[in-house]
C-alpha cells in the first residue's frame, strides 16, 4: 500500500545565525547576509515522510512551496534527500501575504493534487514565527489535522497515530487519513543527501530555470520527466485573486523596529573577593535579596 | 455585540494561568473601548469554574460542558467558538500561545477569515491612518511581536476584519484580580451542533506533568548557559539559587544540551520573568534569551568574555570565570547575612 504523501515546505532566511556581519552597525538586521535556508521544522516533516516512504514501497513524497523562483532550491534539496518532486507556487500576485493568504495559497495547490492521503508541514517556519499555516491549510482542505508531532507511530486501515510533543508531556492521538500533520523540531532529524540520489537529481529545474539552461542539456529533461519541476502561477490555480497575497491579508503590518540592544550604564566587576563581598552587600543594602 | 473575548484553557479541571493573564488584559482593553469582557470554557465538568473567573471582571462566561470536550481536540473545540464568534461578533479574540491556542486559534481564523497574529508580546489601542487610501480607523488593536526570529519587533494590525484575533504566551502579560466580588452571567451553550464528525480525532494515551517550577513566580533567578558546561556543573547555580530562596533557569543552549530540563528554559521560546533579580552565567545574550528576562530589575551577567552581547544590558557585569565566582558569591552571601 503506497502513499501519496505532500510536504509544505518554506525557504526561509537564517534567522538563528545572526551573526557579527548580520547586524548593521546601526543594530538592524542585514537580511542580504542572512542565507536563505530549507525551513529546519520541514526538513523534520520530510523525514517523517521519507520514513513512511521506506516503510511503504509505492508511497510518494511531493514538497509543495510558495516562494519566490529561487524557492525551487529548496525542493531540490529535498529530492537529494529522497523526496520524488516537487510543485514551486510562484507568482508576483503572492507578495504580502500573511498567514490566510498563504494558506489560501497552498490549499488550492494542494487541492489540484487531490486525492493524498497526507500532508505534513513544519511546525512553524523561523521567519514569520507563527505555527498558523498548518492549521489554515488543514481547515481549508477541510481535513483534521495533528501539530506538533514528534513521531508518526502507525499509518494502518485508514488512520495515523501520531505521538505529540506539548509544553508539559506527550499525547498519542488518531486520526483517519487524509489530514494535516504538522512536525515539531524534537522530530527526528532528516537524514542527509544520498549521493546517488543527488547524482540522479542534479539537474533538476524548474521551466523558467530550464530557459537559462544551455541547450546541449535539453534532451535530458524528455528522456528524465523527474528532472522538470512543475512551476504553477496564480492563473493556474484559478483563484479569487482577492484572496492571494496583500490584498488577501488581513494582518497588516504597521510599523517594524529592528531590535536594538542598547547599553545599560553597568558597573564592572573581577571576580576578586573584595569584588564579590561588595556586590553582595550593596543587594542586600538594596532588598534586592535577602 | 462587539465585546472582548477569551478562550479559557482547562488543563485537568484547573484553568491555565495564561487565560487568567489574558481576562486581566481583556478587562483593560475591554474597559478602555466601552465594552464588556466574556470568556468561552469548553471542556468536562465545568460547574463553579464561574467562581474561579468571574472576579477577573468576566461580565458573561459561555460554558460548554461535555464529557467528549476534555480532553482537548481541535474539531468540537473549534466548531464551538466559531458558533460563538458567529452570534456575538467579538471586536477582540484573545488566546494563549500554547500547544493548544497555537493549534485552535489558526483553524478558527481560517473559518471565520480575520487576521490573527501570533505570540504578541503587548497588546495596546490605537489609530490607524491607511497609508493609501487615507481611510481612517478608531480604536483598533495593535498587536505588537516580535519576528524575524526576535531581530525586529512588528505591530500589526486588522483594520477591516473582525475578530482581531492575537495569541500571547504565558507569563507575558500580568494576572492580577480585577474585583473578588465581581459577578457576571453564565450562558449555556448548546452542544446539540456536535456530531460524530467533530470527533474523529481521538486521543489515545496522555501523559501530562504538573508543572513543578515556578519560574514566573520567583523574585530571584539564577540563569544558567551553555558556558556552565554540563548538568553537573548545574549545581553551582542550585547551591546559589537555594542560598538566595530563588530558582535555576537556563538559556536553550543549555536545555538542548541536556544541562537544565526544558521547563526551565528562559526566552522567547521558554518562560518570560521579571525577578527582581536576575543572574545570567554563561549566557552569550542573543535576542531570543533576552526577550524573556530584559524586564528584570537587575541583572547580573557573569562571562569570562567582557564583549559578550548580554553585559550591555547588565546592571552588574563580572568578567570572569562562573566556576570561581559562584561559590564566592554564596560565601559572601552567607557571611554578609549571618
Ligand atoms: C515581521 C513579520 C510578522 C508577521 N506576523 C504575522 C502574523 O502575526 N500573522 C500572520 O498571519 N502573518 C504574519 N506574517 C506573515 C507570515 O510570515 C507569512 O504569511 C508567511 O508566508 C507564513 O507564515 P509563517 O512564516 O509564520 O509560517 P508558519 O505558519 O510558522 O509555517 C508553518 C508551516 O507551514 C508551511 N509553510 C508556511 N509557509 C509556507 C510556504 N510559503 N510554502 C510552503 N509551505 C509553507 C511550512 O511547512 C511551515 O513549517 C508576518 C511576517 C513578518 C515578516
Ligand atoms: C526561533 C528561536 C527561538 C529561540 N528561543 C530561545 C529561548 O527561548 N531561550 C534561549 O535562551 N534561546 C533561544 N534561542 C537560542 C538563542 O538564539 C541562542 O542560541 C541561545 O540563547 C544561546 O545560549 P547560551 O547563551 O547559553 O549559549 P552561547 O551563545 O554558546 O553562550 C555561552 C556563553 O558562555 C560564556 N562562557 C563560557 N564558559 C564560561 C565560563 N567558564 N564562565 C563564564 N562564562 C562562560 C561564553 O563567553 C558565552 O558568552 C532561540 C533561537 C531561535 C532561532
Amino acid at each position: 500500500m503506497g502513499l501519496k504523501i505532500l510536504v509544505l515546505a518554506k525557504q526561509v532566511p537564517d534567522t538563528r545565525n545572526v551573526g557579527q556581519d548580520a547586524m548593521k552597525p546601526d543594530g538592524t538586521v542585514n537580511r542580504a547576509a542572512l542565507p536563505a535556508i530549507f525551513n529546519p521544522e520541514d526538513l523534520n516533516a520530510l523525514e517523517q515522510a521519507l520514513r513512511l516512504k521506506d516503510t511503504f514501497p509505492g508511497t510518494t513524497v511531493h514538497i509543495v512551496t510558495m516562494g519566490p523562483p529561487r524557492a525551487a532550491e529548496i525542493i531540490r534539496e529535498a529530492m537529494f534527500r529522497g523526496a520524488d518532486g516537487g510543485y514551486l507556487v510562484t507568482d508576483r500576485a503572492f507578495a504580502g501575504a500573511d498567514t490566510l493568504a498563504t494558506s489560501y495559497t497552498l490549499s488550492l495547490a494542494v487541492k489540484k493534487l487531490a486525492p493524498f492521503d497526507l500532508i505534513l508541514a513544519g511546525r512553524q517556519a523561523i521567519d514569520g514565527d507563527t505555527a498558523q499555516v498548518g492549521p489554515q491549510v488543514a481547515d481549508k482542505v477541510a481535513v483534521p489535522q495533528i501539530t506538533y508531532a514528534e513521531e508518526i507511530q502507525s499509518v494502518k486501515d485508514g488512520k495515523i497515530r501520531v505521538k505529540r510533543r506539548l509544553e508539559r508531556g506527550i499525547e498519542i492521538v488518531e486520526s483517519p487519513l487524509p489530514c494535516v500533520v504538522t512536525v515539531h523540531s524534537s522530530a527526528a532529524e532528516c537524514r542527509f543527501r544520498n549521493s546517488k540520489l543527488t547524482m540522479k537529481n542534479k539537474h533538476a529545474k524548474t521551466l523558467s530555470e530550464l530557459q537559462e539552461t544551455e541547450s546541449s542539456y535539453v534532451n535530458l529533461y524528455k528522456t528524465s520527466p523527474w528532472l522538470t519541476i512543475t512551476e504553477w502561477s496564480a492563473n493556474d490555480l484559478n483563484p479569487d485573486f482577492n484572496c492571494l497575497g496583500l490584498t488577501g491579508s488581513p494582518t497588516k503590518v504597521k510599523t517594524i523596529e529592528n531590535v536594538v540592544l542598547t547599553a545599560k550604564e553597568s558597573v564592572q566587576l573581577t571576580p576578586s573577593d573584595s569584588d564579590m563581598d561588595n556586590l553582595m552587600k550593596e543587594l542586600i543594602a538594596n532588598h534586592t535579596i535577602g | 455585540m462587539n465585546n472582548v473575548f477569551v478562550y479559557i484553557e482547562i488543563e485537568d479541571g484547573a484553568v491555565a494561568d495564561v487565560s487568567l493573564e489574558l481576562l486581566t488584559k481583556g478587562k483593560k482593553l475591554a474597559n478602555q473601548l466601552e465594552k464588556k469582557l466574556e470568556a468561552i470554557a469548553i471542556g468536562f465538568n465545568l460547574q463553579g469554574l464561574e467562581k474561579e473567573l468571574f472576579p477577573y471582571g468576566v461580565d458573561v462566561l459561555h460554558v460548554a460542558d461535555d464529557k467528549r470536550l476534555a480532553p482537548y481536540t481541535t474539531l468540537p473545540h473549534n466548531k464551538i467558538v466559531c458558533e460563538i464568534f458567529k452570534r456575538e461578533q467579538p471586536e477582540i479574540a484573545l488566546f494563549g500561545a500554547s500547544s493548544v491556542g497555537r493549534d485552535l486559534a489558526p483553524r478558527i481564523c481560517s473559518t471565520t477569515g480575520s487576521g490573527l497574529t501570533a505570540d504578541c508580546t503587548s497588546l495596546e489601542i490605537g489609530d490607524h491612518t491607511d497609508p493609501k487610501t487615507k481611510q481612517e480607523y478608531k480604536n483598533l488593536l495593535y498587536q505588537i511581536r516580535p519576528a524575524f526570529g526576535g531581530n525586529i519587533i512588528a505591530t500589526i494590525i486588522n483594520p477591516d476584519t473582525r475578530p482581531q484575533i492575537a495569541t500571547v504566551r504565558e507569563g507575558v502579560m500580568k494576572k492580577e484580580i480585577f474585583d473578588a466580588n465581581y459577578k457576571g452571567e453564565v450562558k449555556k451553550f448548546d452542544i446539540s451542533i456536535l456530531n460524530d464528525a467533530d470527533f474523529v480525532v481521538k486521543v489515545i494515551e496522555r501523559e501530562i506533568e504538573k508543572s513543578k517550577v515556578n519560574l514566573k513566580a520567583s523574585q530571584v533567578i539564577v540563569a544558567g548557559g551553555y558556558g556552565v558546561g554540563s548538568r553537573e556543573n548545574f549545581k553551582l547555580l542550585y547551591e546559589l539559587a537555594e542560598v538566595l530562596g530563588g530558582e535555576v533557569a537556563g538559556s536553550r543552549a543549555a536545555v538542548d544540551s541536556g544541562f537544565v530540563d526544558h521547563e526551565r528554559q528562559v526566552g522567547q521560546t521558554g518562560v518570560t520573568v521579571r525577578p527582581k533579580l536576575y543572574i545570567a552565567c554563561g549566557i552569550s545574550g542573543a535576542v531570543q534569551h533576552t526577550a524573556g528576562m530584559q524586564e528584570s530589575s537587575i541583572i547580573i551577567s557573569i562571562n569570562n568574555d567582557p564583549l559578550a552581547p548580554i553585559n550591555t544590558i547588565a546592571d552588574y557585569v563580572i568578567s570572569g570565570d562562573l566556576n570561581e565566582v559562584l561559590p564566592k558569591m554564596v560565601k559572601y552571601y552567607k557571611q554578609n547575612t549571618k
